[in-house]
């Protein structure tokens, strides 16, 4: 698997490492309810097909990505900064 | 036999080998296999199960029969085909799988005990008694069926990897994919042509037929050439692409030095990973067998074959040759050996309408229903119509037909098309994004219509790369593919082998349908079929035609098994190559290593970091009395140890306050300039990742120090908070590990000890108790902070790296001079157990800031990661397991890591489990074992006895419960 890091091109998947799904980027507030909390932390979705998830550049640039792809055919769609999206979501 | 003037081979280069202590002749460009037959050797190896004799069936590396032993001793490689194998001077070849001489195998009576070995006879005939299967049935069985052997000696041979990058791999150099590599390479791509055999051309090496009015080897030449002249293309030769994977990555296997004597630092393979942004699959087709009665004898060869050995190779496989055939190919075959002037016996085509095309006697509509002959072939006995006849003969060329290569396009899940005309399987389209197969591998047989298609397919790879592709004419040649029907087996007396390598019959698929494995997986697994080294390639698909016709469905409906890379075998030290020893992982030494090894300390791996346990003192025999006085050492007068490996991060802007607020349960926006802090990390489920000091040298500047385990998982949460969690915030992290040597220097002469090195001295008002700073370390900029890990008055001192062996050198002569010296992590050990601080061995990953006893470092001021769920009420019950320190009060003194804790008059069964111990030492100071534990309900038993029992040590031992602080509570000495 090759993975096109926004900022340094495209590298081999060995060069990065997963966080997971990219619900790790919805902090819940400190007073969300366990629920939340509890969803947050430990529920996640195991999808045959089309996912969102975190990779982080540890052995180049150290941007952490969010990466869509496809999990049937491992088809990468799509790539950006997480910086991209929550800064973004911060200026909202 | 050689024929002269036929043959690539180099006839000026005499080359001589062994092959099972005999020494022959060849020449230069022989492979193993056509200088055996060559020199008359037909019989080569014995079969996997029936121990039969067996001779060459292929030319190429799907090879089921002629496996061999190549070398001796620790350098001997078991299972290499011999038609793969190129000779060198001083080859030593063995066959393989016997007891005894090849031509009279002991095993080989397992051939008269044939009908008791069918499929799974294992399965049914070892069942009793039950305990004799591992001690006494399976050991004979894999003695008696087999392949090769290990040397059992570790391999002394070199092996490489390496990477290489390309707009366009193209795979196979046969007439396709020459032509895809000239459009694309004219077109100025980066091509990388590979081709796992020696000379480029592929079946237009063995062939007569012409190109542009010129034998196919000149043209192969000349068009070598013109790719060299476009300076764009990489030739790989004996380069077997093995297998295809996402994202245009390709692995590949290079025989680098295999066929070359050994020499110093040749590498024997080197494993490519291939990274392309287009591929061109132009493998080619395999030609396939008929399973008809006897069809194994030594002799009995693929037509293809045949003319591969005599037109590439110079050899004649007989003198005397028949050949049956489904397809014109029979009549090729004999053509060439008639010129060649090899008597050809007879064409046996299966094919009623069969005419022949020269003078020679051909059974049309006739089909070999045995062979004969004991360790090479002598004769075959032919049907045709109602009649039956033996036609003499030393070599049977045989085709079925061919199968396209498509191997590769199934590796990312695809499975092949069946295409009906052909009677073959092709690949499915779009099978592996960004590869595209051309010519005989997608059932285009003919060569012009191959070196259409590999133009074709360079063309589209071009447009898809955003190039232009150039004008260029096919080459003007044969579109004649020939004809012929399909023939998978013929019905008659005797084993009929579909797979030769794991010595699989019709019978034996037929006994798997019966008992109900109609499934191709299934039926696979139980005849272990296609499940030898050469993975199948010759025996598969005519193995599904048999299994389709006898469950009377199609061979669509059966479906095929599945292709899995490495498309030939890759020898595990290829693909580890270099990873071998201390090639496994990288070593990071600090930059003490030369000065600590050359007091003799031993090294002890902490992550890819080396740490000394001790320094061993003039007269010390045991690690304890060097860790007792190292101990002794710290409490009493001074000792340096590097710290360097702990991970250092520099933090710096505007908002660094604000962030270590959020990743620290404590608070540091409050820390002032010029002190250090210690602070507990949490992960967000509420359990202890990390912790260390981290100090402020300024306003907007933090430097954090994370445990030597953690460093880079620290590094990658910091960046995932920063740039997931907090973008608001205007951080900047790095790591600067490696950027700075840092000693501690600990004990009551610590401040003496660094007064004499640093340019202006300090005093307990100046440098007080978590104080930190810049100092100038014999003139060189450095840093220093009033920390101890050891509870005693301590400092750590940091320089640029570069400076850390002079300075480390400096520390321990005068540290030695005030009675004091170097210390290693057993001593480290042992005084910050008396301390009671925890390491990665209490915050283990299951503990939480209550279990510590740190519950009261989360701020209730603030958020910060990990709070939320920390505050579960499962996290904070008092009967969890909770840290306290342990005393052995008992007859028994010693503690151990790893022991369990129980009441002291309970049973030591799990049920009764209190809790564990994480860390021991002897503590010198206190004259006693020590250990740190967890213990349920813990800190409300100090006073009790518990009873320690580690039931793999064997040791029992009664201990006090206390407070995790054994030494200084009240912290008076790290202050004083």
């Amino acid at each position: 698997m090759r993975i096109t890091c926004p900022l340094c091109g495209s590298r081999d998947s060995r060069e990065f490492s997963i966080k997971g799904h990219e619900i790790a980027l919805s902090r819940p507030a400190p007073d969300a309810g366990t629920a939340a909390w509890h969803a947050y932390l430990h529920l996640r979705e195991n999808p045959a097909g089309m996912t969102a998830e975190l990779w982080y550049h540890g052995a180049g640039c150290g941007a952490w990505l969010r990466v869509v792809r496809n999990t049937v055919t491992h088809e990468v769609l799509k790539i950006e900064l997480v910086r991209d999206v929550t800064g973004a979501a911060h200026a909202d | 036999m050689r024929i002269d003037g036929k043959g690539m081979i180099n006839r000026s280069m005499p080359i001589s080998f062994r092959f099972d202590g005999r020494e022959f002749q060849g020449f230069q460009g022989d492979t193993l296999a056509s200088a055996l037959l060559a020199n008359g050797v037909v019989l080569m190896g014995r079969s996997f199960k029936y121990h039969r004799p067996r001779g060459v069936l292929t030319a190429g590396s799907e090879e089921p029969n002629a496996l061999m032993e190549i070398g001796t001793g620790a350098r001997k490689t078991p299972n290499v085909r011999a038609t793969v194998q190129e000779i060198f001077q001083g080859l030593q070849a063995q066959s393989q799988n016997r007891i005894g001489p090849l031509h009279r195998d002991l095993l080989s009576v397992n051939d008269i005990f044939w009908p008791f070995l069918g499929a799974g006879f294992y399965y049914k005939t070892f069942m009793w008694p039950r305990r004799f299967w591992e001690g006494l049935y399976e050991p004979i069985i894999r003695r008696a069926a087999g392949l090769g052997a290990l040397s059992g000696q570790p391999d002394p041979d070199r092996y490489e990897k390496a990477f290489a990058f390309c707009d366009l791999l193209v795979i196979g150099g046969g007439p396709a994919g020459l032509m895809a590599a000239l459009t694309a390479a004219r077109a100025g791509a980066d091509v990388i042509l590979a081709d796992e055999s020696a000379g480029f051309g592929g079946r237009l090496l063995s062939e007569t037929e012409a190109i542009e009015g010129k034998p196919g080897a000149v043209w192969v030449g000349e068009t070598l050439t013109a790719l060299a002249g476009t300076g764009k293309v990489r030739l790989m030769p004996r380069t077997t692409v093995t297998g295809a994977y996402d994202g245009g990555t390709f692995g590949a296997l290079e025989r680098v030095g295999q066929h070359l004597p050994a020499a110093p630092d040749l590498p024997q393979d080197c494993f490519w990973r291939i990274t392309a942004r287009r591929a061109i699959l132009a493998a080619g087709a395999l030609e396939r067998p008929i399973a008809f009665p006897m069809n194994d004898r030594p002799g009995i060869m693929l037509a293809s074959a045949v003319r591969s050995y005599l037109n590439r190779y110079g050899v004649a496989p007989g003198q005397r040759v028949a050949v049956f055939a489904t397809n014109d190919a029979a009549h090729w075959t004999a053509l060439d050996m008639m010129k060649a002037g090899i008597t050809v016996a007879a064409v046996i085509d299966s094919r009623a309408d069969a005419i022949a095309q020269g003078d020679y006697r051909l059974f049309a509509g006739g089909q070999v229903i045995t062979t004969r002959g004991r360790r090479a072939l002598d004769g075959v006995a032919v049907r045709y119509g109602s009649n039956e006849t033996l036609v003499k003969a030393d070599c049977l060329a045989i085709s079925g037909g061919w199968n396209p290569t498509l191997h590769l396009t199934c590796h990312t899940g695809a499975r092949p098309v069946w295409e009906d005309t052909i009677k073959a399987f092709v690949p499915h389209k779009g099978a592996v994004p960004g590869l595209t197969p051309a010519g005989a591998c997608t059932g285009v047989f003919d060569t012009a219509g191959c070196l259409a298609a590999g133009i074709a397919a360079a063309r589209d790879a071009l447009t898809e790369l955003g190039m232009t592709a150039p004008d260029i004419a096919p080459p003007e040649a044969s579109g004649d593919a020939g004809t012929g029907q399909a023939l998978w087996y013929v019905e008659g007396k005797g084993r009929a082998w579909l797979d030769f390598a794991n010595d699989v019959t019709t019978k034996d698929v037929k006994q798997a349908t019966q008992e109900n494995f109609r499934s191709v997986e299934h039926m696979k697994r139980y005849t272990t079929l296609g499940m030898a080294p050469d993975q199948g390639k010759s025996s598969n698909i005519a193995a599904l035609a048999f299994l389709a016709d006898a469950t009377g469905r199609g061979i669509p409906e059966t479906g095929t098994t599945t292709c899995r890379p490495p498309y030939v075998p890759v020898p595990i030290s290829a693909m580890a190559a270099g990873a071998q020893g201390k090639g496994f992982q990288p070593e990071r030494l600090t930059t003490s290593h030369a000065a600590t090894v050359g007091r003799g300390a031993p090294m002890i791996e902490a992550g890819l970091w080396y740490r000394p346990g001790y320094f061993p003192a003039h007269g010390e025999t045991t690690w304890r009395q060097s860790c007792d006085r190292e101990a002794g050492m710290v409490r009493n007068t001074v000792g340096v140890c590097d710290v360097s490996t702990l991970g250092k991060i520099d933090i710096q802007g505007r908002d660094a306050g604000a962030f270590l607020d959020f990743v620290y349960t404590n608070t540091f926006s409050t820390l002032k300039p010029g002190r250090v802090r210690y602070g507990l990390m949490l992960r967000e489920d509420g359990h202890v990742m990390d912790d260390g000091t981290t100090a402020r040298l300024g306003n907007t500047h933090y430097v954090m120090t994370t445990t030597t385990a953690a460093a880079g998982h620290v590094m990658t949460h910091l960046e995932f908070v920063l740039q997931a969690l907090r973008p608001d915030l205007d951080v900047r992290v790095i790591s600067v590990t490696e950027q700075w040597a840092q000693f501690a220097v600990a004990g009551p002469e610590s401040r003496t000890l660094l007064n004499s090195i640093i340019d202006t001295p300090i005093s307990d008002e100046t440098w007080p108790f978590m104080a930190c700073g810049l100092v100038a370390v014999h003139g060189v900029a450095g840093r220093l902070f009033r920390i101890s890990f050891s509870g005693e008055h301590a400092y750590e001192v940091a320089v640029p790296a570069r400076y850390g062996d002079a300075l480390f050198r400096d520390l321990v002569a005068r540290a030695e001079a005030l009675g004091g010296g170097a210390y290693g992590m057993e001593a480290l050990n042992v005084l910050r157990i008396e301390k009671g601080f925890v390491t990665h061995s209490e915050i283990h990953g299951r503990v939480t800031a209550f279990d510590i006893g740190m519950g009261r470092m989360i701020s209730p001021g603030k958020d910060c990661i990990g709070k939320t769920a920390a505050a579960r009420p499962g996290l904070n019950d008092p009967a969890r397991e909770l840290l306290v320190g342990l005393k052995p009060v008992g007859a028994v003194k010693q503690l151990t890591a790893g022991a369990h804790l129980f009441e002291a008059g309970a049973e030591p069964v799990r049920e009764n489990d209190l809790g564990y111990v994480t860390s021991v030492g002897f503590s010198p100071a206190l004259g006693s074992y020590l250990g740190l534990g967890f213990l349920r309900n813990g800190r409300a038993r100090h006073g009790d006895t518990v009873k320690h029992v580690d039931h793999l040590r064997g040791v029992e031992t009664l201990c006090e419960v206390c407070d995790p602080i054994f030494f200084d509570r009240d912290g008076g000495r790290a202050r004083g």
